[in-house]
């Protein structure tokens, strides 16, 4: 089947002689030390970008209950404002700055800037910061505002 | 001494003569999510700071109203749009990392893809329900 054999495909690589050779494998994930800066802060940026796009179904939900009317609107807004809610809000907020300020970090790099190791935790420590401070100052306007 | 022609392209040459990448598409879904995700940038903030102040806790007629307002509700639709493309984007990605078998990797990515078209038809028919 073709969709096999071009996998198969990838795999054969040539030799500068000529021969054909098996291309090896990346090393398992398990070899590395997965809590250094590089690898934690990309497994948090498809963490909060998986959680994410559960939440935002939160959205779809409000808006689908203020179009069928208020009953319906109260019950969302219930919801949402139950301390479970709130906890499920709050941890939104958290992934969702976390995936917004490490997107940018990532459309830096799509441009070719940032690869240095230093500006590599240079831009994963402000991603993290920057996560706190604005998911604190997020819930500091939403709560006393 | 004779120069190798030089490949400025990550894709291999087995895949260029098919016509196809080992994604067996081209760049457009990458680029795509790039695309959206800048897109997504102005929007989420601005829905961020409405949902932190205006929203939070507001009335049945309250956030009618607010969704009524022209701008608010284009804002939305593109919201919505810009979202679930990219949450498609991205969960097929993360379905292609992780799957085993060729059906499971199919079964998840359509599974997704329905969700997303469902959700933003939902999503859009509510805006449009609300705000004309």
């Amino acid at each position: 089947m073709s969709m096999q054999d071009s996998r198969e495909a990838a795999m054969i690589g040539r030799r500068t002689d000529g021969t054909t050779v098996r291309r090896p494998l990346s090393p398992h994930l398990q070899v590395y030390d997965m809590m250094q800066m590089s690898s934690l802060s990309s497994i948090l940026n498809r963490i909060t970008g998986v959680a994410w796009s559960a939440g935002i179904l939160l959205l779809v939900w409000w808006l689908v209950a203020l179009a069928l009317g208020e009953p319906a609107y109260q019950t969302a807004m219930g919801a949402m404002s139950h301390p479970l809610g709130l906890l499920v809000l709050a941890g939104m907020t958290v992934a969702a700055w976390y995936h917004t300020l490490a997107g940018i970090r990532h459309l830096n790099w799509d441009i070719g800037r940032g690869y240095e190791i230093p500006a590599m935790y240079r831009s994963g420590w402000a991603v993290f910061i920057g996560t706190a401070v604005c998911s604190a100052l997020t819930w500091a306007i939403a709560l006393f505002y | 001494m004779a120069q190798n022609p030089a490949i400025n392209t990550l894709r291999s040459p087995l895949g260029r003569v098919r016509g196809l990448g080992s994604a067996r598409g081209g760049t457009h879904h990458w680029f795509m999510q790039r695309v959206t995700s800048v897109a997504l940038l102005p929007l989420t903030i601005w829905f961020a700071v409405a949902a932190a102040t205006t929203l939070r806790g507001a009335s049945y007629e309250d956030a009618a109203m607010w969704v009524q307002q022209p701008w608010n509700a284009v804002l939305l639709l593109a919201l919505v749009g810009a979202t679930f493309h990219h949450v498609a984007a991205g969960l097929q990605v993360v379905i292609e990392d992780y799957s085993k078998t060729e059906a499971g990797k199919l079964v998840g990515i359509l599974l997704v893809k329905a969700i997303c078209w469902l959700a933003t038809i939902a999503s859009a028919l509510a805006v449009l329900r609300v705000a004309i």
